[in-house]
């Protein structure tokens, strides 16, 4: 639902960073999201056509780099893919498990001429 | 020639920043702050007017309302006894985010308060990734939700300092395991405080409050 505000701030950002490396164009932004972050890649690009508008960003590619999430197990450490209404590790059975990856949410790099 | 420029910075790295600028503000002031998250219905508003009258004589209380639209919500915390209550409308936005608090705090003479509650907009989602600046996140689970929120809201219930499970007066007209639910909570956001009680009758509320008290008098 804030896709908008996201929007707005990975173009700040991704012009900020070109406007340090003196770019003239940025072509391609990197992004990396996790799966526990909640946007929708089609919203953001959606709203991506209208704010980059008139910017040096406005032709760039948005590359969505998806990382599913992962818990491990702190009793027998394994790594695995959480079922939807069951934490628990699938081998030792052990609900003592920690989030380990899936938060991420960053600009990653940005492409520039 | 194209060249990659690495950057690795969160998106809402602005928000972040301005959340911090906003706890600093609330720091110097000697505020204390709490940011109250709960899907709509859950008792948020409830749960503040039955705070008030408990806090009353002890600490001088804020109330930062955020809703989509209207003022009833800090037209209630006003009646139940706040000091002061100010109503953010987000036009649409389905969060408060640092900017907007800021703005409620600018109207604020703060060193006129000891405690600041923020209520969010109610959502189970979004709230969770917009920092404040507040001291302490608080989740208002209830039990008519259902027992299975934690598993498909994970990213709100971690983030939480502490927990309170509300309209536990519905407990014998609801199936709510409360052990499926406890076990959710305890893999997101293990060793978590919890408040289980009913804004209704008032069961568990002087646990809720008397904590509360707690956290403002050790941050003074």
């Amino acid at each position: 639902m804030h896709e908008l505000v996201v929007t707005q701030s990975i173009l700040d950002i991704s012009l900020r960073h070109a406007q340090k490396a003196g770019a003239e164009k940025i072509t391609g932004i990197n992004l990396v999201i996790g799966e526990f972050a909640s946007i929708v890649d089609d919203s953001v690009q959606f709203y991506w056509e209208l704010y980059a508008q008139g910017t040096i960003a406005q032709n760039a590619q948005l590359h969505f780099e998806r990382i599913a999430g992962e818990m491990t197990c702190t009793n027998c450490k394994l790594s695995f893919h959480p079922k939807d209404t069951d934490f628990a590790c699938p081998d030792c059975k052990s609900e003592f498990v920690q989030i380990t990856k899936g938060d991420e949410f960053r600009v990653e790099s940005i492409d520039v001429e | 020639m194209t060249i990659r420029v690495p950057i690795v910075e969160n998106i809402l790295n602005a928000n972040d920043h301005l959340a911090v600028e906003n706890n600093s503000r609330l720091e110097s002031a000697g505020v204390y702050s709490i940011n109250i998250m709960a899907s709509p219905g859950a008792g948020k508003t409830s749960l503040i007017e039955q705070t008030l009258p408990r806090l009353k004589d002890k600490l001088r209380v804020a109330v930062v309302d955020g809703d989509i639209a209207t003022s009833i919500d800090a037209d209630r915390a006003a009646n139940a006894g706040a000091q002061a209550a100010i109503q953010i409308n987000t036009g649409g936005d389905c969060h408060l985010d640092a900017v907007m608090l800021r703005g409620a705090l600018e109207q604020l003479d703060l060193t006129q308060f000891d405690l600041l509650i923020v209520e969010n907009v109610g959502n189970l989602v979004c709230p969770a990734s917009f920092k404040l600046g507040t001291h302490k996140s608080i989740l208002i689970a209830s039990i008519p939700e259902g027992d299975d929120k934690p598993y498909k809201y994970p990213g709100m219930y971690r983030g939480v300092d502490a927990l309170v499970i509300n309209k536990i007066d519905l407990l014998p007209y609801v199936p709510f395991k409360m052990d499926y639910f406890e076990r959710g909570v305890e893999v997101l956001n293990p060793g978590v405080v919890t408040f289980p009680l009913s804004a209704k009758t008032g069961e568990g509320m002087d646990a809720w409050t008397n904590w509360l008290v707690e956290q403002v008098k050790s941050k003074r």
